[in-house]
Parts: structure tokens; sequence; C-alpha cells
């Protein structure tokens, strides 16, 4: 590790402050991607801003909307009564996510900030079709996740909150990789009442959405309606652990499988 | 008969120390002054160094001392060696390229050791190794195993212009050939043993520390054999003369082998704390162990198998290019010869065996003895080609191995050893039975009916343990004698040291070694303490490797104890005022046949050392014997695995449903620790064959599986529940009738899961490990001919 300097700013305008007076400076919430990072020396920030110390975690359903804080851990969004009733399918996904110690540290704030091409949150954000607060402004789920490890978040932006409208159904199945057991193909199915959403982690460099496959489902929400539907290999992952091809073919299968879920 | 005796499941007392946090590893040990050492590695797979400018590194804040190959050429420090000596074909000794513990002129794998910076702290020999220069020039470099011996390929040695460490042979090549000609029918297969990153659970560490008033250096270090590792440090690295050195291995979390070799680090911290005049500690992080800890397996085989109408097997035909790295690690030219070429009987009547092993070179981290080393591989070619060879001539897999078990002992193979007691038959059939084979048709239908597949496969293993005799290895190059050292030093008031060669990294020997002492002394086991790891305290010891604790460490305590007892017998006679011959000894007491005169153990010791009550002129004072103990032969552990699986043809996913295992072990001491040495071991095994694979990119040589989230160990819910039993056919090697059971589950795993998967995939061959794409592709590509059928 580097050295750097640490802060653990108590609110959210001094956080800001930090980072806008920082050479190269980096939030931090969980730490569980920043810290081994540091840690192999991949990286080398002048400041650490931890937002632990705002204290911005919680759950709350308003209506039809639900709202998680930034700084919610994935553990207390698996185990939330609110969140089982409201989206079961984002307690289901939120216990997914990596091992015990990740779901007590990681904050879902970071993972959406992160923007891992393997990630979870992503896929039920874009899928729900979920609105990012930030401290500055919101931004359409549909906009926000831009390309690998890229947001729409600018210099020194904080996400705040999470809204997530609920849907009339909705299923997350990944198919994880067996090394990492980050998602080599996770997809998010949402019916959202106006309309089906189908969104895929791990697949491509960043989340996506599939048309073909929510036109099917809006037509009719069955596993049938996908299993026939093909993605394209082209632009997607490739590497030791799968070809692009057999992504494409897991896109469809977890798609299938993610339905099944939704209508259980 | 004591509660703590032979055959008790007793609780593991070292449990609580190591879940507890209370165990003491050589990272957990601080010395007054100590600086840190940082490996400069290699980012190169092949390259010569032109030069190593340490200047700025030096000038950089906390550095203590940069030191290179040269350094080490100036103290007049030699290289590490291989201490198997393994002759080709032609007679030629083997090839061994020079090994130096820091580079010499050129670099030979990514992560080859370049240069050490000793610092103040971690932190500041990182930042200063980052202000090495090194001038590299690359090289091409070759990395794929068939292709080593190719003209093409760059030399990674000038000792050997082809890459080629030696081309060896075992068996009959005519006996072979002429049984071939006789063939009804012949099964061939092309099988790779897939490379494998070992993985112990602590990653190596090393401390070395000179003490300048007494001449003598001390090393902590994470070795399976601390003695060996003293011997090869004192006798060839040149670093100071036995009794000058004293190494001490402390809590060892884990080896499987890898922790065996003496390895560059450790060398380097020893040999540079008197350099620096402080003690120089290094702890190797977890990319470090996947960079530079020796690999294992690595094979690409072609075996062949000639039997007649009935399926009897005439002869086998074996060829292998096993790689072994860029340098020849400590065993690495024993264990694809003589540890696995001896193997490739099996359980099985085989009248003719001929097997041509091709060592090579390349630039790769050197391959070494790995959880059952060479056995696993001997294994994997026998089992799958008898499994296929069933499959050829569609006999059932279990007819054709009973056709062919090996039933009377002691039997002589056609690759050297002689089997000298099992019961193939008595495991196979019981293993059978547990599995319910019978009814396995059933449950395919059922599989099927949810769109599974399902398959069953069988490993009916043998291995050789209790490495052992020393003058039967001696004859085959083996530069030691592998027998095992023990001393049993009685205190006056009656508890009980053993000291003892062996070496426990996870074997659970403060256990069962003390059971073994509390069953022949009669006393509880908290009366007795294991010693082992430091050569100051102990006895030159062999170590632990190659499942040898049991048949041969635990065998020389076995002896020990005996000259205890009879010298006890000797105290108590004159003590007791009695015939040396009326003494009889149980329960922990001596007693006067015939009469109620009695002592116990405890009152025996303390009159041994009080020395009141017997001619000292006759009986020496005190209680305490020692004994070296060399088996008459290995020991041959055998069992059968049973492996059911279940795919998803959808996602390729599989799943084991079922395992069991039956396994022949001899006389066991601990059945507990038994069951978790087979657990971990088929953990190992199904590794191997779901999950596990090193990979290194073919033309840069970079190590791509390096970090678990490329190298895939398998986890707790990739295995089932393990169903076990045993069979005991006694070892007649030594007293305790012992045969081993640490490697036994990583031997016979592999070949079980992957005739598993071929037979539910209806393939011939799937290489491992079988991922779930690769399984994917297979069952893709059969659907339609599925659907034709």
């Amino acid at each position: 590790m580097y050295d750097f300097t640490y802060h653990r700013p108590a609110t959210i305008d001094e956080a800001a402050r930090l980072m806008a007076a920082a050479s190269d400076g980096k939030y931090m919430s969980g730490g569980m991607t920043l810290i081994p990072t540091l840690k192999q020396r991949l990286a080398q920030p002048s400041d650490v801003i931890d937002l632990g110390g705002l204290n911005n975690s919680g759950i709350e359903l308003a209506g039809s909307t639900l709202v998680i804080r930034a700084g919610t851990i994935h553990e207390d969004v698996s185990l939330s009564a609110t969140v089982k009733q409201a989206i079961p399918a984002l307690a289901h996904l939120a216990g997914l996510i990596g091992d015990p110690h990740v779901r007590h540290r990681g904050t879902i704030g970071g993972s959406v900030a992160n923007n891992d091409p393997a990630a979870d949150y992503p896929a039920a954000c874009l899928g729900l079709g979920a609105t990012i607060r930030t401290n500055r402004r919101e931004i359409a789920a549909d906009d926000f996740f831009v390309g690998l490890f890229e947001t729409a978040l600018e210099d020194g932006e904080i996400i705040t909150e999470i809204a997530f409208p609920v849907p009339r159904r909705a299923g997350y199945v990944k198919f994880r990789n067996p090394a990492s057991r980050y998602a080599m193909v996770g997809v998010f199915v949402a019916d959202t009442g106006s309309g089906v959403r189908v969104a895929v982690t791990g697949a491509g460099p960043c989340v996506f959405r599939v048309p073909e496959m929510e036109q099917a489902l809006t037509s009719g929400f069955t596993p049938q309606a996908v299993e026939a539907i093909r993605v394209s290999p082209d632009g997607l992952n490739s590497d030791i652990h799968a070809s692009a091809e057999y992504r494409a073919h897991l896109v469809t299968v977890m798609a299938k499988r993610a339905v099944e879920q939704a209508s259980r | 008969m004591s509660e703590t005796g032979i055959g008790k499941r007793v609780l593991r007392r070292e449990d609580q120390r190591f879940i507890t946090g209370k165990g003491k590893y050589t990272d957990d040990i601080n010395l007054p002054r100590q600086t840190y050492a940082y490996f400069l590695r290699s980012p190169y797979a092949h390259a010569r160094i032109r030069s190593i400018d340490t200047s700025a590194a030096l000038a950089a804040p906390g550095v203590v001392a940069v030191l290179t190959g040269e350094d080490l050429a100036a103290d007049n420090i030699g290289g590490l060696i291989c201490g198997w000596m393994i002759h080709s074909k032609d007679g030629q000794p083997m090839k061994a390229g020079p090994h130096p513990a820091l580079a010499q002129g050129k670099v030979r794998y990514v992560g080859d050791h370049v240069a050490v910076v000793i610092a103040e702290t971690l932190n500041q020999a990182k930042a200063a190794a980052e202000l090495v220069n090194v001038d590299y020039e690359p090289l091409e470099a070759v990395i794929d195993t068939a292709s080593a011996r190719s003209s093409s390929a760059p030399p990674v040695h000038d000792e050997a212009p082809d890459n080629t460490v030696f081309q060896w042979s075992l068996g009959d090549a005519e006996a072979v050939a002429q049984a071939f000609s006789r063939a009804h029918h012949i099964t061939r297969l092309e099988l790779v043993n897939n490379r494998l990153i070992p993985n112990a659970m602590e990653p190596r560490a090393a401390i070395g520390d000179y003490d300048a008033g007494t001449e003598t250096f001390t090393l902590y270090t994470t070795s399976q054999n601390p003695h060996v590792a003293r011997l090869v440090l004192s006798a060839f690295v040149g670093i100071a003369p036995e009794h000058k050195l004293r190494v001490i291995a402390p809590d060892v979390g884990g080896g499987f082998g890898s922790k065996i070799f003496i390895y560059a680090e450790e060398t380097v911290c020893v040999w540079a704390a008197k350099r620096v005049g402080r003690p120089v500690k290094w702890t190797g992080d977890r990319s470090e162990a996947f960079l530079a800890d020796a690999h294992g397996r690595d094979h690409v085989t072609t075996a062949e198998l000639a039997m007649d109408e009935n399926g009897r097997f005439l002869g086998l035909k074996v060829h292998t290019i096993a790689n072994l790295g860029a340098y020849l690690s400590t065993f690495s030219s024993c264990v694809p010869t003589y540890l696995y070429a001896t193997l490739l009987s099996g359980q099985y009547a085989l009248p003719a065996i001929y097997a041509e092993v091709d060592a090579v070179y390349t630039n790769t981290a050197p391959v070494d003895a790995y959880r059952g080393a060479g056995r696993p591989e001997a294994t994997y070619v026998v089992e799958r080609m008898v499994e296929t060879a069933a499959r050829d001539l569609n006999m059932d897999p279990a007819e054709i191995r009973r056709r062919n078990f090996i039933t009377t002992f002691p039997h002589q193979t056609p690759v050297i050893m002689t089997y000298d007691a099992g019961n193939y038959h008595a495991s196979l059939e019981r293993a059978l039975e547990l599995a319910d084979y019978r009814n396995f048709g059933a449950r395919r239908t059922e599989s099927e009916r949810r769109g599974k597949l399902r398959g069953i496969g069988l490993s009916t293993y043998i291995e050789a343990c209790g490495i052992a005799p020393s003058a039967a290895i001696g004859s085959l190059g083996a530069g030691v004698g592998l027998w095992e050292s023990a001393e049993v030093r009685v205190n006056p008031t009656g508890n009980v040291e053993v000291l003892t060669g062996s070496h426990a990294h996870g074997q659970g020997h403060e256990t069962t070694f003390a059971q073994l002492v509390s069953e022949r002394l009669g006393i509880p086991i908290d009366q007795v303490s294991i010693v082992h790891g430091d050569t100051d305290k102990v006895q030159f010891g062999m170590g632990t490797y190659g499942s040898r604790s049991g048949a041969v460490g635990m065998s020389a305590i076995f002896r020990a104890l005996d000259k205890i007892e009879a010298k006890a017998r000797k105290v108590a006679a004159h003590v007791m005022e009695a015939a040396e011959g009326d003494i009889e000894f149980r329960d922990g007491n001596f007693t006067v046949k015939g009469t109620d005169r009695k002592m116990a153990f405890g009152e025996v010791a303390l009159a041994a050392y009080v020395a009141h009550k017997f001619p000292t002129s006759e009986i020496e004072p005190g209680l305490k014997e020692s004994a070296f103990y060399d088996p008459t032969n290995f020991t041959f552990p055998a069992g059968c695995h049973v492996c059911e699986v279940e795919i998803d043809p959808q996602t390729g996913t599989t799943e084991i449903v079922k395992w069991v295992a039956v396994d022949d072990f001899g006389n066991v001491i601990n059945p507990m620790i038994v069951e978790g040495q087979v657990h971990g071991g088929i953990a190992q095994g199904v590794g191997q064959a779901l999950t596990e694979g090193c990979r290194y990119d073919p033309e840069t040589g970079q190590l791509l599986t390096g970090s678990y989230m490329d190298y895939c160990m398998p986890r707790a819910d990739d295995l089932p529940s393990f169903e076990l039993d045993f069979t005991v056919t006694p070892a007649p090697s030594n007293p305790l009738g012992i045969k081993g059971c640490g490697e036994a589950g990583a031997i016979a795993a592999p070949a079980a899961v992957i005739n598993a998967i071929t037979d539910a995939l209806g393939v011939r061959d799937i290489p491992m490990p079988a991922t779930p794409e690769v399984v994917w592709r297979i069952a893709r590509d059969r659907a339609p001919r599925l659907a034709a059928e």
C-alpha cells in the first residue's frame, strides 16, 4: 500500500470539500474493492475520503418506491423485511453478493458507483428502472451506467440514495464465476406493470438491457417467451473462464430462470 | 486399554490453540532489530539480465541492503539442488541447469527472484524495489509442455539445449510389444494431467538470524522437513556447517508437499542476516505463492492398454511428457519417475508394463511434489484407461476390475513394487454396495426426466506410501535415506516427551503420536507431549510427506517405546526384587507374576532417575531411549471411490451428488483424523477434476491464474457429504500395520470424477478441469445425437 491521507468526514458537504481540495482523491464507502486495490499497490490516491462517517444507511418504503440509502450494507438489504416484502428479488440479489464479510462491509452506494461489470446491483438498478440520487441531482439508471467501471457521476459527486420503483414481480438469477463468484452472467427481470425490463450483468463490459426479451415478455411473461431469444456474442466478455459465445448462451438460460423465479 | 489409545476418536489436541488464534507460525515470530525483505521478481518468462542498477534503491528511505545474484556469488553461496539423480535410457545423468537463489545472468520464469531489498519496514522495501533498475533483454519463452522439446523451442538452460532434463524408461518394452501383438483389443487414450498450484492456507515465510558471538545462524521457516533443509543449506548451498545452523519450523499451516522443498527466499534470508548483521524477515503474500511456490502435476500422456477377448489385461504402454518448469526443485525428478511409473500396475495383475517419461524444462515455475506426487498421475492414467477399456468392450466397469484384480500377496509388479497386502475385491464390493451401484440406472432415468445427465465413475486406486526403505530408494537414485527417528524421554515424574523427526502441518501428530504413547505406556494422553520442528531440540529426522508419518515416524516411536519398556522392566524387577522374567506390564502397571506386588509406570520412571535400587554398573540411570526406524517395504494403501454426478446440460454445471470411499489404510490410530484426511484429499482431487488449473499465457508466460479471482479452489459447497468406510489389511512392513492416509483422496478422486462425467456425457475423454463451459459444449454437441437415438 502506498501512503495516502485518510479522512472521515461527518457531512456530505465536508466530504465534497475534501475531495475538491485533494490532488487525486478517492471516496471510500465499504472499501471492498478499493482496499484490496490499495493493498496490491494498483492504486495510489493522494487522499482517501471515508464516507462511513456519514452514517447514511437505512431502508424505507414510500408508497410504491423503495428507497435505500447509499451507505446501507448488503447484509441489511438481504435481511430487510421491507425489501423482502416490496421487492423480494432485490433482497435475494443482495444475499448473493460476495461472501459474509463482503456483505457486512460493502454498501449499495459503493457498488453502484464502482459499476464493476460483474457486480449484481447494477442489474437491479437497470432492471427495475431505479433512480440514483446524489448530492447534486437525480439520474435515471438508464443514463447512469455508462461503460466499464464508468458512470454518469461527475467529479466529487456522491450517491446519497437509490429509489427503486416496486415492480409487479421480478427475478434475479446469476451464474457465478466459479473462482471469484462474481456474476459471469446475471439477469434481472422485472415486470414493472408498464412493461418488462431485462438487465444483464457480467456478460458485457457494462450492464445492458435486452429489448427483444423485454418485448417478448411484455407480450407474455412466461419462461418460454425468452428461451428462443439469443443475444449476440459480439462485444461480450471473453476470458479464461467463459467465452463470449458461452456467456451469450447463459444470458438466455439465466433470463428464462429469472422469469421462472419471478413467476413463483 | 487406554481411553486415549489406538483406535479412539480423540479430539485433536492442537486445535484449541489453532482455532483460538494461539498458534505460533513463522510470521508470528518477531525478533529484536529485525528487517524486512522484499523480493524483486522477474516480469518476464525468459530474459537475459544485461545489468542491475541498485543505486537509487539503496538511497531510498529505510533501505538496509539491496542484494543480487552477484553478491551471492561473491560470498560463494551455491545454488539450490535437486536431491534425486535420474539417469536417461542412454545412461546419461539428468541435465540439471544452475539454480541460483537470486538470478545470475538470466531469469527463467515470471516470478523468478532477481534481487532482494532489505529495509526497516516492508513498505519501504517495496517502494525501494520499484527503484531497482534492471536492464532485461527479453528472450522467446517456452511454456507449453507438449512442445517444449520441439527444435524451434528456445533452450531454458544451456545445459539442456533441447529442453530435455532426461528421457527415462521403466519396464520391459519387449514383453509389452509381445503382449500387444496378441491383443484382442487395444484401448488408447491421450490424457493431460493439469497443472496445479498448491495453495496451503499459510503462505511461505522465513526469518534469518545470525549470532555473531557464537557464529551461528537460525532460520525460522515454513518447512515440512527442517533437518533436510538444514542439510541442504549446509552441505550444498554452503550457508554454514550443520552444527552452526539451527532450523526451526514452528506451527506450519498446511504444506501439501509445497513446503518440502528448499526455496530461494529462505536461503536468501538466512544468508543476508549475516551480511546486514540483523534478522531478515520475509512473509510471502498470496500472489507470490501463486507465482513461486513449486507447482504440481503437469503431464501430457499417451497410454495404450492391451487385453484379451475376456477383458483380461495383457500389457500397458505409457508415454509421458512431464513439465518440471524452469529449474529442478528439490525432489522434482523423482515425482514423474519413481513415484509415478512404479504405480502403473494399479490394483491389477498386469503381466507387462513399459513406461517412458520425458522430463522437460519450460519457462514456468518449478514443478515438484504436490499431495500424492506422481501417484495421482499414475492412478489417473490407469483408472481412466480401465474404465475406458470396459466401455470399449461393453463391459461393466466393476466387472473388468474384478477380472483383473491382484488376489494373492506378495505380488511382484513389472514396475519394481512388491505389493505385500491388500484385498481389492473387498473394498470394491463394499463401495458398490454403499453407492447402490445396482440401481444407478433408475437414478439416471429419474435425472433424465428432469432434463439432467447422470453419470457414475469408479476409481480403484493404489499408492505407495511410507516412503521408505532407504536401501531401495538409494538404488533408484535418492540422495538421502528415508527412515525416521524418534526419541522418547520419560521424565522422573512419569510424563513423557516424544521428539520426532516427523513434522506436523495439519496432520494432527500431537494427538495421534500421543495416542500411541498412551496406548503403550498406559498413561493418559495429557501426560505426553510431542516435540518436532526444531533441529536444536530434535535428533536428525526426515520430515513429513508421502503419507509416511504414521507408517515410518510412529514406527520409530514404537521402537523407542520397546526400549523404554525393556529398560523399565529391568528397573521394576530390581525395585520389586523379582526376576525380570516375572515382570508383567499391562495398563500402565508393572506387576510381579503371581504376587500382588505392583508399580505404576510413573513410579518406575522415578525409580529409574533416583537410581537407589539398582546397580548402575549394570543399568544406566534415567529413562530415555531413541530409535531410527527403516521400514522393510513401502506400504500400499488402496481402495475404491465411487463418484456420481448430475450435469445440467443447459449450463454445463456438474454437481457431485454422491461420493463413496472405501479405503484400506491398514490399522488406524484415530478414525476421526483419518476421515478428515480423506475428506481433504477428496476435496483437492475434486478441485483438480472440476475447478483448478494453472494457466500461463502461451506466448508471454504471464501467469493468468495468479489470484483467487482466477484460480478456482474447491469450496465446501462444491462437495457432497462423503460416505466413508474402511477395510483393513494391516501393512506387514511396519510394527503398527499402518499404511498411511494423507494422500489417498487426492489420488483417487480425479479419475472417479472424470469417469463419472464422461459416463454422463457419453464421451471418451474430457480435459481437467471439466469447467462448465467445457461440459456445456460437449452436452450441446451431443444433444442432436441423443434426440436422434
